[in-house]
């Protein structure tokens, strides 16, 4: 079937098996590489996109699914050359050790503090818990979202 | 944007076939290093001094300066590390270096990455390929200018005649033609490098270069690799280890559009424009298929299977005094066997590569910790030379040890070399689960014997499987008889973050907690009466100090443990006190507090150490609590993330880190030795807590329950 969505802003159409993941489809036809493969099964977050600003796992996703939403992955987070507040906040706070969970952490983060601006840090914790990070590096990615938050709200 | 070169332009400028042309192209004007320059100093990486300066370090007339690395960047912090190495010695920012990393084509062989190794081994030839550079570029400027070298300055990469105020930038120097000739004289392994009490640039907390590309997505791991007109590939698993390939009918696989079907003896590969349909060729081939099996034991008799099936003679034993005497003069012994499970590395990346062939070249991109290796493996499989092998690691997604062998590689360029077209090659969770390696199950048998005094005086340690990493005790102990024992091991194993020493480390620090408890001393106490090294000593009273054990231990109740534990591995040295929180009823162990200290000599990245040592403690839980690989008739029954659970943020307690920086002897890596603290701290606040020692990895609660 011909599948179209907005990736990042750009009308693109796709003509693809309906039931094959959004994950694959994003990188292998639009070779948007940034949204990654981790599991397959929807247990990791390293495949995040924000489909209709919604956090969603591209790899149980079936492309059939993303017929006519908007999609943005981690390349259409920043606006030209301005990072977004969490992709700056991962910076300042060195939040990243191999950087493979690195685009599923900044998209969930970003949908977390779309809905909640003042998130607590157990909620923090809550909320990112669907994302795995194999280097353990969970200490600086909470800093990181706490400073992203105190930025956003600024 | 980044400050690297990053894949992406090596992709676009790199013919597959090696050439002078190519290398300069990519390193821009300045120096030639010809391709049989480069052989020749292939395999003397790690012991350095013994290849020419343009090996390692390329000024470019941009003012930038490229230095030149055979390891892997996964997560651990070389790009960074080697990058200040350099920087410091040719007395530049940081900014100013662009590593090279892990391309067969530009860099030496630097070995493997792995055993914490870069810091040691392959700094400090870096720092001396940099120092000489400096010398070489001031004796250049010293001869333009006729004048003697030591009335020279160099600062920010300008050298600074201070009695005329003349200056010459490496820039400039790039330019000249003396500097091939200068370039090419041998790295002085004698040379004087920055004392630590100098350092500007090593010893500050250093972002990894290419950070600002990792939060863009611009990055490109190994599976991110795309070639025009690329294929994926998937490969036929057999069913169960052991499993072979009796027939298989791939006419149906072979009359699909656009596909690539490879069947050479046991491998089945298929490649396709997407992942997707050669799934599905590979999963209607694999119903046809017919697989002769073997009986494989199962994970819940391991233990038994290692013991039974464990070298005779007990390996070659390290004594001290007489154990047999030892034991018979003790007043008390002790007797008692720990065993760890089998557990995975699952690094968030798995095994991914892409081939490329062309006239007989093959150019590989993959994810593994040996460029050399992973050429040398795939030279030997085709049958061709390894100068038409070339292989690039782009930094890739983790490995914790668990990338040591190169599978993706030989396996995209098999179907590539059908396909006539390049071919990627990404592993699924399962087949990485699978097909990868583990850490190796180990059981240890530990006897003990005290004085009448409560001395320790008798020690008998052996492992069986899982090697000898920190197998030696570092407590003063009259008789020892210390062993390694080989087993054979029913699934593939291999290293893994410190390797042996977590298992070692766990039995060795539960024992002397055991042993504490009937010497009815005080764990710190009867450790550091046992204790002459001064370095454990430090990092055992830090955190002591910090974590307030001797205040806390009073209020242990039978919900709330602490526990403590200590260790040394790989020249640096490490000390953990924990608090535990316990609920029997559930069987529910929840780590609250880890108070964690380490040294590993002069401190080059403290911000990366941080990152390093916590993130130890947090993998160090998943080990110490609920990792485990379970298997039976050669199947991996949790082979995913939903059967086997890793740690999440909400198990991350609050962490207390400090790093203690001991500047009077040279760095070690820092990047494993935090995890061997963790487990036995944890068990031994269990016991604290409940009466219950737990002699298992992992540390399961519903023990707690039965007990």
């Amino acid at each position: 079937m011909d599948v179209t969505m907005t990736v990042n802003g750009v009308q693109r159409t796709v003509s693809t098996d309906p039931e094959r993941p959004l994950l694959d489809v994003l990188r292998e036809d639009l070779h948007l590489t940034g949204t990654k493969y981790g599991c397959g099964e929807g247990r990791c977050g390293a495949c995040t996109v924000l489909m209709d600003g919604k956090r969603t796992l591209a790899c149980v996703t079936p492309v059939s699914l993303a017929n006519k939403k908007a999609i943005t992955t981690i390349e259409g987070l920043a606006k030209g050359d301005t990072l977004h507040p969490v992709q700056e906040a991962f910076l300042e706070e060195g939040a990243i050790q191999c950087g493979y969970c690195t685009s599923g952490m900044i998209l969930t983060a970003a949908a977390l503090l779309q809905e909640n601006p003042n998130p607590t840090d157990e909620q923090i914790v809550t909320g990112m818990n669907g994302n795995i990070c194999r280097c353990n590096g969970y200490v600086k990615i909470v800093n990181a979202v706490r400073k992203a938050a105190q930025k956003m709200r600024r | 944007m980044s400050g690297n070169i990053s894949t992406k332009s090596l992709e676009a400028e790199f013919d597959p076939v090696l050439s002078r042309r190519t290398f300069v192209q990519v390193l821009g004007a300045g120096i030639l290093i010809t391709v049989t320059d480069g052989l020749a100093w292939a395999q003397r990486g790690e012991r350095g001094g013994s290849m020419p300066v343009a090996a390692r370090i390329h000024l470019n007339e941009d003012g930038t300066i490229s230095a030149m690395s055979g390891k892997v960047e996964e997560g651990q912090g070389p790009r960074a590390q080697l990058s200040q190495a350099a920087a410091e010695e040719l007395r530049v920012p940081v900014e100013r270096i662009r590593l090279i990393m892990a391309d067969t084509a530009l860099v030496p062989d630097d070995g493997i990455t792995a055993g914490s190794r870069t810091t040691p081994y392959n700094v400090p030839p870096m720092r001396q390929a940099a120092a000489t550079a400096r010398e070489l570029l001031t004796q250049l400027a010293a001869k333009q200018w006729q004048v003697d070298a030591a009335g020279l300055e160099v600062r920010d990469g300008t050298i600074t005649n201070k009695a005329t105020g003349q200056k010459l930038t490496y820039a400039d120097l790039a330019k000249s033609r003396d500097i091939v000739e200068a370039f090419s004289k041998n790295i002085r392994s004698d040379i004087t490098v920055t004392a630590v009490n100098e350092w500007k640039v090593l010893g500050s907390p250093v972002l990894r270069p290419n950070a600002r590309d990792i939060v863009t997505g611009e990055h490109k791991f190994p599976s991110d690799i795309v070639r025009p007109n690329m294929l994926y590939g998937k490969i036929l698993r057999p069913p169960s280890y052991g499993a072979m390939l009796e027939s298989i009918d791939l006419t149906a696989a072979k009359a699909m559009k656009d596909m690539v079907v490879v069947q050479d003896g046991q491998f089945v590969g298929f490649a396709a424009p997407s992942s997707w349909r050669a799934t599905e060729a590979m999963e209607a081939a694999a119903k046809t298929a017919s697989w002769k099996t073997s009986p494989h034991p199962s994970s819940k008799t391991i233990h038994a299977y290692l013991k039974e099936h464990a070298e005779t003679g007990r390996g070659r034993p390290s004594n001290r005094g007489s154990i047999e005497k030892g034991l018979a003069d003790a007043a008390k012994t002790l007797s008692e066997t720990y065993t760890l499970a089998y557990i995975q590395h699952t690094p968030m990346e798995p095994r991914a590569a892409v081939a490329e062939w062309n006239d007989g070249k093959l150019m590989v991109w993959a994810g593994c910790d040996g460029p050399y290796r992973a050429r040398g493996d795939l030279a030997r499989l085709f049958n061709i030379p390894a100068e038409q092998v070339h292989v690039i690691i782009p930094d890739m997604g983790g490995g914790f040890g668990g990338k040591h062998s190169a599978e993706a590689a030989l396996e995209a360029a098999q179907l590539a070399k059908a396909a006539g077209r390049p071919v990627h090659v990404r592993w699924t969770r399962a087949e990485e689960f699978t097909w990868a390696y583990f850490r190796p199950a180990a059981v240890i048998e530990c006897k003990g014997g005290l004085d009448a005094k409560g001395s320790l005086i008798a020690w008998d340690f052996t492992n069986i499987n899982a090697g000898g990493a920190a197998i030696d005790t570092p407590y003063n102990i009259p008789n020892t008889r210390i062993a390694s024992v080989g087993s054979d091991s029913p699934v593939k194993q291999g290293s893994y973050r410190c390797l042996a020493a977590t298992g070692n480390n766990f039995a060795r620090e539960s024992f002397m907690d055991e042993l504490a408890v009937a010497a009815g001393a005080d764990p710190l106490a009867f450790r550091l009466a046992h204790l002459e090294n001064p370095r454990i000593r430090t990092v055992l009273e830090t955190v002591a100090k910090h974590f307030n054990w001797a205040g806390r231990r009073k209020k242990v109740t039978l919900e709330l443990g602490v526990g403590l534990a200590c260790g040394t591995e790989k020249n640096s040295v490490v000390a953990a006190c924990v608090e535990v929180g316990i609920d029997r009823k559930r069987g529910e162990i929840k780590v609250h507090e880890v108070c964690e200290a380490f040294e590993c000599g002069p401190i080059q990245n403290p911000a990366n150490l941080l990152s390093q040592v916590q993130g130890c403690i947090v993998m160090g839980l998943g080990g110490a609590l609920f990792e485990e690989i379970q298997f039976e008739d050669g199947k991996i029954l949790n082979a995913s993330f939903a059967g086997y659970r890793v740690p999440r943020f909400t198990d991350v307690p609050r962490i207390d880190v400090h790093l203690v920086n001991k500047t009077d002897i040279p760095s070690a890596g820092g990047g494993e030795t935090p995890i061997i603290a963790l487990a036995p701290a944890i068990g031994n606040a269990i016991f604290a807590a409940t009466g219950v020692r737990i002699r298992s990895m992992p540390m399961r609660g519903d023990v707690l329950k039965q007990a």
